[in-house]
Formats: structure tokens, C-alpha cells, sequence
């Protein structure tokens, strides 16, 4: 670790944040607000009712610009990776240019062809062409998320591929394990599913603003009753992924799991955190700590959720730091061993190859494929460094959790009130739910940073440590662009507030306009 | 042809009648200026792709910042 340049990689990290951070405030609106506009121009068509084509234009109208301001912020990313990740690009190259073609090719054309349809298509296409179009746009819109989940699923899970030592690259072998490892499909699910209850309660806080301010009554109430219904769904679903997710983790990602639920010992009949507060520790990775000021916890939940079985055990921080023999958990010393042996003889192939000793070239590339699957772990002499920033993981997770619940209650009691007719006489649950709306976007931002903190110091699972990954360049750079990034997504961020307030603040008064 | 004139009217007028469409067209145009014609021009070079010249020498590098920087 000597080697590395901490600051380096500290602000690469921080700028890759910050700009992947602010293109995710754009995406998961557009992901499920695309579907509710999707759903009202359906209800429309059908009906004949010119509100809920008002209705419609109106919710299109903060979808469209929703969409602009944030189209083409994730490609500062890949600009990331060309300069600030060059030794990434270059080792996944392979397996990250397929599905990202396919987003560019596919998704892309299907979701900007139809959106100009769906904008500039009333009274000039037909009726029932103008309402698929709206369905295409929501279609390519999550085919467009499923590429670039599938490729961060490989990141926390690599399969589908094989290290090619001669070109220093990871090539894949077989698409379909990379399309379809369960990684990739609770990772698509859960984040699309998450961007749907984002979107219904953006939807659902704008109408409690409405029926609040005793404006566009009627209106407020049916995009209410769509969004809520909308939302409640996509919150049992996201459930059930976030479920899934877990259980995927426990088996992936043993120690991201051991992380965010603060388990420094694992246990069989392990408890679930349900909440807890964490003690300030002089160093958050260290495990050899009581780390819990005040939890509350559901005795062997944590075992029944990863295996539907009480009884099963659930490893924590140490007993993946030391190894646990008896339940077939190899320590992390262990694999630091590998994994330097995975990485010299690497280096022997390459040497072996110059010398054009086959034999010896033989020999070592067996001992490195023997050894490939630690070969992260060869940049690391204290097993501590291997384990992430534990409050993070914990408080991101639980956070997520929390305000999940939240979402599924408010759309529960929202449509009681809807049912019984007391919405707009409910006023402490109408401020809630306008409340709720930054809510939504914390429990949002909090899944990523679980997700992309908690793996850490992992860039790719067991294989590729955030900081060998890193390009060769000067710090100041990436400083004065971490800098222009703040300024320009910052300005970008106030625009889009800005326009989305005056577009509410007048759009329903008019028809919408676009 | 009377097709492609019809795309052509559609996205025309579609363009002219926009309202807050026109001032995000805007906001769009004025952010890909300055993504591409000055961050992805001056500050963001591929790093490889500038260093180097040919794919067998970004392998070498690559190989042996994995291996010499642990």
C-alpha cells in the first residue's frame, strides 16, 4: 500500500462521488415518473376525459424537465473512467463495453425517438400511437438503467468472464451469466423499483401541496390516487428485492452484510438491528469494539432473512478477518497470502514469457489462475484495510430501511383518505407527504452509498481494490475538476428546482405546455 | 418522401411550439458545451489512449502497475 498515492485516490473517489451522486438526484425520477405519465395518458385515451389529459401534460411537462437537466450527466462518469481509472477501464474493459454499447445502441434510440412523440405528438399522431409512445419512453428509459446496473452488478459480483494475463483484461465468456447472475437481477429490480416510489412520492407531495394551497382540487386527487396506488406497489416489490438483495450479499459480499448490520461476532440465530446508534470509535474499521451506544433487535431474524432458517449462521467482521474453521470461513489472511501469490506469479509469467521460458511461464500461470480469485487481496498486508467504514454501512442501510417503511405507510394512509374522502381535511398528513418528497431522495442516495461504500475498499469484488485502480496523474487535476463539477451540477441542480417550482407554481393552472 | 416531409413538419413545428422547452434546450446545449468542447478537451484526456500508442503497450503498463504497486 506504500505505493499508492492516498490522496490521489481519496479525490478520484471523491469526485466520482460527487458527479455519480448528482446524476442519480435526475435518474430515479425519470425512471418511474415515465411510468405514471405512461399510466394517466393510458387512463386518458381510454376515458375521453380532458382532465386527466390536463393531468397528463401536467406530469409529462415536470418529467421533461427532469429529463433535460439531468440527460448526459452520467457521461462525466465515463469520462472518469478514461482519465481518473485508467488501470479500471483497462481490466474490465471487455466485460463494461458490451451491455454499455447495448445502453447506447438500444435503449437510447428506443427512449429518444419515443420521447419526441410523446412531447410534440398531441393532435399530430393518433391517440393510441401518442399513448405507446409514453409506454416506449418508460420502457427505454429502464432499459437504458438496466445496462449500467448490470455492469455495477459485476463489479460487486464478477462472473461471466476469465483474466486474460496476456492483455491484463477480463474478457467475458459468456454474456448471459453476466446479464442474468442473480446480482444483476435484484440490482436492476431494487434500484428501478426504488426510482418507482421516489417518483409517487414526488407525485403524491406535489398534489398535497395543491389540495393545501386549495388549488386544481379534482386534479390533485386522481394524480394522488395513481401515484399512491403506483407507489404502494413498487413498495412491496422493493421489498421483496431489497430482500433479495440481501440475501445475495450475505453470499457475494460477506463483509459489506457483516458491515451494515454493525455485526462485529457472527452468531447462529443471529438478531436483526432494527435501530441503533454507534458509539464514536477512534477508528470506524476497527472490529474489536462494542460498537453499539443503544440497539433494539429482533432476536434470530438476521439468520431466518439470509437462509429462512433460524439456525443458520451469519458471520461477522472477525470471523472474516480470522477465519472461522468450523463453519468454513477462510480468514482474510489466508486470502492476502493468496493473493500475493496470485500477484508474483504474474509477474514470473511475464518474466518467464521474456525469457521464453515456456515451461516456467506455464507453471506460474497455473499458480496464478489457482489464485486469481484473491488476487486483491495481494495489495494488502493488514486485514483491517479489507474492512469498509462501518458507521457508513450501518446508518446507510438502516436509513434506507427506515424511510421505506415510511413511504409505504404514508401511501397506505394516503388512500384511506382518499377512500373515506378526508384527504384534504387531514392537513398534518398532506405536509407530511410534501415533507416526504426530500425524503424519498436521502433513502435513495443512502442505497447507493450502502452500495458503492460498503464494498469498499473493493472497486471489483476480491479482484481489484479501489486504490490499484487509479490512473498515474497529478492530484491537482483532479481537484480543479472536482471543483468545476461542484459548480456546474450544483448550478445545474438549482435550475432544475427552479424550473420544476415554477412549472408547479403555474402548469396546472394552463394545460402543462412543453 | 411525403413521409420524410412529414417527419421533418412534425419535429419543426413540434420545436416551434415548445414553451419551457425552449429554455431547456438551452440549459442541454450550454451543458454539453461545456462537457465536451471544454472538461472532456482540456481536462479529462484518456489517459491510455494519450500515453500510449498501441494496445500491446496499455497491456504492459497495465500489468505492471498491478504488479509493481502493491
Amino acid at each position: 500500500m506504500e505505493h499508492f498515492d492516498m490522496a490521489l485516490v481519496d479525490w478520484s473517489r471523491a469526485q466520482f462521488a460527487l458527479t455519480a451522486m448528482y446524476h442519480w438526484i435526475f435518474v430515479p425520477l425519470t425512471l418511474g415518473l415515465s411510468f405514471i405519465v405512461a399510466i394517466m395518458m393510458t387512463i386518458y385515451v381510454r376515458t375521453g376525459n380532458e382532465l386527466w389529459k390536463k393531468i397528463t401534460k401536467f406530469w409529462m411537462t415536470l418529467f421533461g424537465v427532469n429529463f433535460a437537466i439531468g440527460v448526459a450527466t452520467g457521461i462525466i462518469l465515463e469520462f472518469e473512467f478514461g482519465t481518473n481509472w485508467s488501470n479500471y477501464s483497462w481490466f474490465v474493459g471487455d466485460i463494461f463495453g458490451a451491455p454499455l454499447a447495448i445502453e447506447g445502441i438500444m435503449a437510447f434510440f428506443l427512449e429518444s425517438t419515443f420521447i419526441a412523440i410523446l412531447f410534440f405528438g398531441w393532435g399530430r399522431v393518433s391517440k393510441k400511437f401518442h399513448m405507446i409512445s409514453a409506454w416506449m419512453v418508460a420502457l427505454g428509459s429502464n432499459l437504458s438503467a438496466l445496462w449500467i446496473l448490470v455492469a455495477n452488478a459485476w463489479m460487486q459480483n464478477p462472473v461471466g468472464m476469465r483474466f486474460n494475463p496476456d492483455t491484463a483484461r477480463n474478457e467475458m465468456v459468456n454474456f448471459w451469466e453476466v446479464l442474468f447472475s442473480p446480482t444483476a437481477i435484484n440490482k436492476f429490480l431494487h434500484t428501478i423499483s426504488s426510482g418507482y416510489v421516489l417518483s409517487a412520492i414526488f407525485v403524491v407531495g406535489v398534489s398535497a401541496w395543491f389540495l393545501l394551497k386549495h388549488r386544481n382540487v379534482e386534479f390533485a386527487k386522481k394524480s394522488m390516487i395513481i401515484a399512491a396506488v403506483f407507489g404502494l406497489l413498487s413498495s412491496f416489490y422493493l421489498v421483496l428485492t431489497g430482500d433479495e438483495s440481501a440475501r445475495d450479499i450475505y453470499h457475494t459480499q460477506p463483509m459489506k452484510f457483516a458491515a451494515f448490520e454493525g455485526l462485529d461476532d457472527g452468531n447462529v440465530s443471529a438478531p436483526l438491528v432494527v435501530i441503533g446508534f454507534l458509539k464514536e470509535v477512534p477508528d470506524p474499521r476497527q472490529p474489536d469494539v462494542d460498537r453499539f451506544a443503544f440497539k433494539i433487535e429482533i432476536p434470530n431474524l438476521l439468520s431466518y432473512m439470509v437462509a429462512l432458517n433460524s439456525n443458520v449462521f451469519v458471520p461477522g467482521i472477525n470471523d472474516l478477518i480470522n477465519g472461522n474453521e468450523k463453519h468454513g470461513i477462510m480468514s482474510y489472511y489466508e486470502k492476502i497470502d493468496k493473493g500475493k501469490l496470485a500477484i508474483k506469479a504474474l509477474g514470473d509469467y511475464k518474466d518467464a514469457l521474456e525469457r521464453k521460458d515456456q515451461v516456467a511461464a506455464a507453471e506460474n500461470l497455473k499458480v496464478f489462475e489457482a489464485n486469481y480469485a484473491y488476487f486483491g487481496y495481494g495489495y494488502y498486508d493488514d486485514p483491517n484495510d479489507l474492512v469498509p467504514n462501518v458507521p457508513v454501512a450501518f446508518y446507510s442501510f438502516h436509513i434506507m430501511v427506515i424511510l421505506g417503511v415510511h413511504f409505504m405507510i404514508l401511501f397506505i394512509v394516503i388512500l384511506v383518505l382518499l377512500y373515506k374522502k378526508k384527504i384534504e381535511k387531514t392537513r398534518w398528513v398532506l405536509y407530511v407527504a410534501l415533507w416526504t418528497i426530500p425524503l424519498a431522495y436521502i433513502a435513495s442516495q443512502a442505497g447507493w452509498i450502502l452500495a458503492e461504500m460498503g464494498r469498499q475498499p473493493w472497486v471489483v469484488q476480491d479482484l481489484m481494490p479501489t486504490l490499484s485502480a487509479v490512473s498515474n496523474i497529478d492530484k491537482s487535476s483532479v481537484v480543479v475538476t472536482f471543483w468545476i463539477f461542484a459548480v456546474t451540477f450544483t448550478v445545474l441542480l438549482i435550475a432544475e428546482i427552479k424550473i420544476m417550482v415554477s412549472q408547479i407554481v403555474s402548469g396546472s393552472k394552463n394545460e402543462g405546455g412543453h | 418522401m411525403i413521409t420524410i416531409k412529414h417527419i421533418i413538419n412534425f419535429y419543426t413545428e413540434g420545436f416551434r411550439s415548445m414553451t419551457i422547452g425552449k429554455k431547456l434546450w438551452l440549459i442541454i446545449f450550454i451543458k454539453l458545451f461545456i462537457m465536451f468542447a471544454i472538461l472532456k478537451l482540456f481536462f479529462f484526456p484518456n489517459f491510455l489512449q494519450t500515453n500510449f500508442s498501441t494496445d500491446q503497450e496499455r497491456s504492459d503498463y497495465v500489468i505492471e502497475q498491478l504488479i509493481n504497486n502493491k
